[in-house]
């Protein structure tokens, strides 16, 4: 066993061992203790919780390395899936706190009707089951490189530890795992950052000093034949740039597994602090990516550069046995590295391993790679079990209660949430070996089916009284065909033939088309048909205001239940 | 004043607290809710102006004339692109945080004395 195997074998067993520690401590029986943690958790911790669900193996594996390959259009990941946030904050989170409802099905059923509930449900399991997809593969990359697996031992590791796991806790386990989990990784992912910073620069502040080596990144990324690495647009064109970060805006706001830890705060107030703290943790990781990313193309590029292939770093070796890192038939020195295997470049490095290789890249010590390793686990896991929880509400509680059996008890729902964890499980693993594109961009995907269907329903359902049921069912319909249509015919998935971009605008990207197709057709359908009935404008006044009496008022019967 | 605002809104669905209905919520009641609301609004309207220009605009549409520019090793358009955009989110959903709680407490419906109590 090689010093760095020994590490990460310590590093990992360490932290799950911590992980499962704390979700066999607050283990729980009831239905709203396992889905929303009954409403007890403070709004630094649901922040921290909030962020790790949130940084996913994409957030913590493949993003600074596809910021690295794309140059200055990595942007898009940095700036959609933090911008998301304010929406959230400021359209959403307050309000959907209020209702106090345990999932996002659960509102729009009450504010448009059962038909849009089960649509929801449906687009709440297509989510989560594309987002969980990544997490596998990025789990396994972890396992096969550190553990010496192929990918799909690696996956197979990664698929029992995360089942395992989040099937015994819950919500009120998930949330303080989850708040372990972004110790880890934030921890691992800013030492060796700072350590480069320092090495670079001589100042440890990643943020402020990556700037200083970016002249020099784009002089070295020309001389292999890459991109100048500040250079707008140069891997994508402008109104793909905008539509892709839009679609994750947006996106970000209506995914499932997020809004649903809004409601786990205790007041609307909690969770308007809440979604502070978590961009605040989740800015932490946001704002170093670009400077590993920046830092570590450097290194790569330095390190290999003219550089004859029997004398490649270490680290070279160390990933080929994984498949993600190759050196060309019968080159012999390196003159062009590519992330893309139909470049026919000399060296070619898959984007996802970057973060992970960083600290071999850069020659840091062997513990610092193992906690690195542990790291991308607490990321892929901690967002998989927040994901797995969404599929398992959604159908436990959304499809079987609400619709097969109301009389269902606490422990039969329970169980039939269990069993479809376990069901998503098995056909992520299957998934999860053979994903479509790198993980940030399986990801990606997940945000433009939420942006076509959620973000527009809820917030027209907050803010336009008149939207009604046949609206927004018609809205979530078009929004999702439009989209799935499309992913379908540019991608090669599914055995289908991937087809030219149209106008540019790319399978990430058509999400935020979906949801303004999804907001015409919703406001359109709802004005041909019958406004709703009036209870239902006085329920969506009621969400508006805080539930607190005034306090000129007598006391009444104010406090909530 | 028999009827606290917080009943209303607990029984949400209920039919007989249709907001049009002549009996109640009486006007003055639903005055503040206006006001609140307005100003709810107001405030999250101009925190979404800045929210897409900084991120949006800067960020991308405005992106390569402001690249023009270079302060310490970053061209400002990346700058704003990679990490200025990020600080602005930030900066912006702690000021409607607070500035929602300044309208709570004007509104005389803070939540603050809430929080601690339970649980």
């Amino acid at each position: 066993m090689t010093d760095i195997q020994l590490w990460t074998t310590v590093f990992i067993v360490l932290t799950f061992g911590l992980y499962i520690g704390i979700a066999w401590r607050s283990r729980v029986k009831e239905t709203s203790g396992f889905y929303v943690a009954g409403h007890g958790i403070p709004a630094v911790a649901n922040g921290a919780a909030v962020a790790a669900d949130w940084m996913s193996a994409a957030s913590f594996i493949s993003m600074a390395g596809l910021v690295a390959f794309l140059g200055s259009d990595g942007s898009v990941y940095l700036m959609g899936w933090t911008g998301g946030f304010v929406l959230l904050a400021l359209l959403l989170a307050p309000y959907l706190r209020k209702w106090g409802k345990y999932t996002v099905p659960e509102f729009v059923g009450d504010r448009y009707s059962e038909l849009v509930r089960t649509l929801a449900a449906v687009a709440a399991v297509l989510i989560s089951f594309t987002y969980i997809v990544g997490q596998m593969n990025g789990g396994g990359i972890v396992f096969s490189r550190f553990l010496n697996l192929n990918l799909t031992g690696g996956v197979m590791v990664a698929a029992a530890i995360i089942f395992v796991y989040s099937v015994l806790g819950g919500m009120k386990g998930i949330t303080w795992t989850q708040v372990a989990q972004y110790t880890v990784l934030i921890i691992a992912y800013l030492i060796p950052a700072v350590a480069i910073a320092q090495q670079f620069t001589g100042l440890p502040i990643p943020q402020v000093t990556f700037g200083q080596i970016l002249s020099e990144l784009n002089a070295l990324s020309a001389e292999l034949g890459l991109n100048e690495y500040t250079a707008a647009f140069s891997e994508r064109p402008m109104v793909d740039v905008f539509l892709v970060t839009l679609a994750l805006m947006l996106g970000t706001a209506g995914l499932p597994h997020v809004i649903i830890r809004f409601y786990t705060t205790k007041t609307v107030r909690g969770a308007r602090y809440s979604a502070f703290w978590a961009l605040f943790f989740i800015a932490l990781l946001y704002t170093t990516a670009p400077a590993i990313g920046a830092f570590t193309k450097f290194n790569l590029l330095d390190g290999v550069n003219g550089t004859a292939v029997a004398q490649l770093p270490d680290w070279v070796d160390n990933w080929a046995a994984t498949g993600l890192v190759s050196v060309a038939d019968g080159a012999e020195t390196i003159n062009s590295v590519s992330n893309d295997p139909a470049a026919g470049a000399d060296l070619t490095v898959n984007n996802d391993i970057l973060v992970l290789a960083t600290p071999e890249i850069a020659g840091l010590p062997a513990p610092i790679v193992g906690l690195v390793a542990a790291g991308g686990m607490a990321a892929a896991m901690s967002t998989a079990a927040g994901l797995l929880l969404v599929i398992s509400s959604s159908v436990s509680h959304d499809f079987y209660f609400r619709r097969i059996k109301k009389s269902a008890s606490d422990s039969e729902r329970l169980l039939v949430g269990r069993l479809a964890m376990t069901a998503a499980v098995i056909v992520a693993v299957v998934a999860g070996i053979n994903p479509p594109a790198f993980v940030a961009e399986v990801v990606a995907f997940a945000f433009g089916l939420a942006a076509a269907s959620f973000f527009p329903a809820l917030v027209l359902g907050i803010f336009w009284k008149r939207c009604n049921a046949t609206g927004a069912a018609a809205g979530i319909v078009a929004g999702l065909a439009l989209t799935i249509t499309y992913m379908i015919y540019t991608l090669d998935v599914f055995g289908t033939e991937a087809h030219e971009h149209i106008l540019g605008v790319s399978p990430e990207g058509i999400g935020s088309i979906g949801a303004l197709v999804n907001v015409l057709v919703a406001v359109a359908v709802s004005k041909a048909t019958a406004p709703p009935p009036a209870h239902l404008a006085e329920l969506v006044e009621s969400i508006r205001y805080p539930s607190v009496p005034r306090e000129e008022e007598p006391a009444g019967t104010g406090e909530r239940s | 004043m028999p009827h606290a605002v917080g009943a209303v809104a607990e029984h949400e669905g209920s039919p007989d607290v249709t907001h049009a209905s002549p009996q109640r919520p009486p006007d003055h009641l639903e005055q503040w809710r206006r006001d609140y609301w307005r100003s709810n609004l107001r405030l999250m309207v101009v925190l979404l102006a800045i929210w897409a220009f900084v991120s949006l605009g800067c960020g991308v549409l405005l992106v390569e004339q402001l690249n023009a520019i270079t302060i310490a090793g970053f061209p400002v358009g990346f700058w704003f692109a990679q990490q200025g955009a990020i600080y602005t989110f930030l900066l912006l959903i702690l000021v409607y945080a607070v500035l929602m709680d300044r309208l709570d407490r004007k509104f005389g419906v803070s939540e603050r004395a809430e929080e601690g109590q339970e649980q």
